[in-house]
């Protein structure tokens, strides 16, 4: 019935053409109802839950899994119209898709928002309907205790917030030679030699490195715009954080050879030396 | 047992051929016992650098598969007793190359001799991998220009991670030298400095080699410069080079041709 579900992933694409228009992901938990036939039962069930925790779907982003209705639909028609409870005026236009439309508005009647449905055929879903999602990975989320709820109607449990991620920083003793390439998704990347020419580091934090930049420096991949770069002699091939970028005939020629920092002001990268 | 050393650059037409006959040359000249192993399976130049491409049988890739033994294989040099060839095949392609086998002949190889020097082919496939595989030194070809400097680069990164010794943690020696250098060209800004390569590849300078007429000249006589003419610039460089192998500490120079003051004046050429 109620399934966490981690919603969307998080991507963070990369744009070089488009260097003023970052994309950035973002990753939110939500709330999956998973109706199941016959409805009429489901949703009374729903309705019993929504009594005892009615805050339950308020600010929570809900998704509907239709894979227990896409199962069901055949044998449904077959059995007759009485198990679908909800609207039917649609169901003579196509006798195995089945009515999600209905579905959404009588949810919305109870005051619960579809962001969007999982599971579906993209044919089932008009241009009026919650877009199709796909790619959504199963999370914890512990469902409101029935028992005592019935008493005191109370908060549901609130999300869980990721466990803090311990410091994870990456130092290098060695020079990052012509096509080796370092993706270090979460935490800082520290280089004690260069950077060569055709090598490349990917850091969720920030880079530094103690000797020239002659390659790729990507730092804050993933979304952190606090991340920056420092370098003892800046002669990149590109450099990015978070999602901006800039190759080398872009930068300040000033700087060239330079020690030289690099951060994120707003949507504009920044760079000035450092001595 | 000998040393193993790869002659190596990444990038093709550097001098990994000429820079391997004339080290071995020179290293049989000072009573080194020598075997050069071309690895340049299909393409192979070391035999005619040497000038032994018309006493081939069999080569490589028979030693390899074990359709010839090993002596059966190594050419013996006319010049210098203590230096053996092993050539490579023209006919087949570096994929007869088989891991098993190429450590066999090593193995073998180092049992024989003081030194065995490998010249690998260009590029960073398996022809340039399987000869660098069993290196104890690396000699990272160079020519003072930045894509030859950058391949040479990608090669130290391959040289430090796919190298037998790199997998076991051991140290391998590398030693870069530096081809076709011309002190006044790199002085107008024509070519890149030693410094400036040295910096970008951050290992130890063996020998700047000149660049010189010498050089042609003695490959299309199949001979190593080191013999053909060992007072030549370059033959010079790499009879300090090979010194610097054997552990001598030699000053660093780079050894320039001489010429009558007459013949400075009117040979002068355009760069």
């Amino acid at each position: 019935m109620v399934v966490g579900n981690n919603s969307s992933t998080a991507v963070t694409s990369i744009s070089l053409t488009r260097p003023s228009l970052p994309l950035r992901g973002r990753s939110f938990r939500a709330l999956v109802l998973a109706p199941e036939t016959p409805l009429g039962d489901w949703f009374s069930h729903l309705d019993a839950l929504v009594q005892r925790s009615p805050t339950l779907f308020s600010e929570r982003a809900v998704i509907l899994d239709v894979s227990g209705l896409a199962k069901d639909s055949l044998r449904e028609d077959a059995a007759g119209p009485e198990a679908a409870e909800p609207a039917e005026d649609a169901t003579d236009a196509a006798a195995a898709t089945p009515d999600i439309a209905g579905l959404v508005d009588e949810l919305k009647q109870r005051g619960i928002r579809i962001m969007g449905v999982e599971k579906a055929e993209p044919a089932w879903l008009g241009p009026a309907l919650p877009p199709l999602l796909s790619g959504g990975r199963p999370a914890e989320m512990a469902p409101p205790e029935p028992a005592k709820d019935l008493e005191l109607p109370r908060e549901p449990e609130p999300v869980k917030p990721p466990e803090p991620r311990k410091p994870n920083s990456l130092v290098l003793e060695t020079p990052l030679r012509s096509g080796q390439s370092v993706y270090h998704p979460e935490g800082d990347v520290t280089v004690m030699g260069s950077v060569a020419s055709g090598a490349e580091i990917l850091a969720g934090g920030s880079i530094h490195i103690y000797g020239a930049l002659r390659g790729r420096a990507i730092a804050g991949a993933g979304g952190n715009p606090r991340a920056r770069i420092c370098c003892r002699k800046f002669e990149p091939e590109l450099i990015g954080i978070d999602g901006l970028f800039r190759t080398a005939d872009t930068t300040d020629p000033k700087l060239r050879k330079k020690a030289v920092q690099v951060w994120l002001e707003g949507d504009t990268l920044r760079m000035a030396a450092l001595d | 047992m000998a040393k193993i050393i790869v002659v190596t650059s990444g990038k093709g037409g550097v001098g990994k051929t000429t820079t391997t006959a004339a080290l071995g040359a020179a290293l049989a000249q000072a009573g080194q016992n020598v075997c050069v192993v071309d690895f340049d399976v299909g393409l192979r130049n070391l035999d005619l650098i040497m000038g032994a491409e018309r006493r081939v049988v069999y080569d490589l890739i028979n030693v390899v598969q074990g359709d010839a033994k090993l002596p059966q294989a190594l050419i013996r040099d006319k010049r210098l007793d203590t230096l053996s060839l092993l050539p490579a095949s023209q006919t087949r392609d570096k994929d007869a190359l088989t891991d098993e086998g190429v450590a066999r002949v090593i193995g073998e190889l180092r049992e024989k001799f003081d030194w065995v020097i490998c010249d690998s082919p260009a590029g960073i496939e398996r022809g340039a991998t399987l000869a660098m595989r069993h290196a104890d030194i690396a000699v990272v070809v160079t020519n003072p220009e930045v894509s030859s400097v950058r391949d040479s680069d990608r090669i130290i990164g391959l040289l430090d991670s796919k190298t037998e010794r790199a997998e076991k943690g051991e140290r391998l020696e590398k030693h870069l030298i530096l081809t076709r250098y011309d002190p006044g060209r790199a002085e107008r800004g024509e070519m890149l400095k030693i410094d400036d390569v040295l910096e970008i590849l951050s290992i130890p300078l063996l020998a700047v080699i000149p660049e010189s007429e010498e050089v042609l000249k003695a490959s299309n006589l199949g001979s190593p410069v080191t013999l053909n003419a060992p007072q030549s610039a370059p033959a010079r460089a790499y009879a300090d080079a090979v010194r610097r192998l054997k552990g001598e500490t030699v000053a660093m120079t780079v050894p320039s041709e001489k010429r009558s003051l007459l013949g400075k004046l009117f040979t002068r050429r355009a760069a």
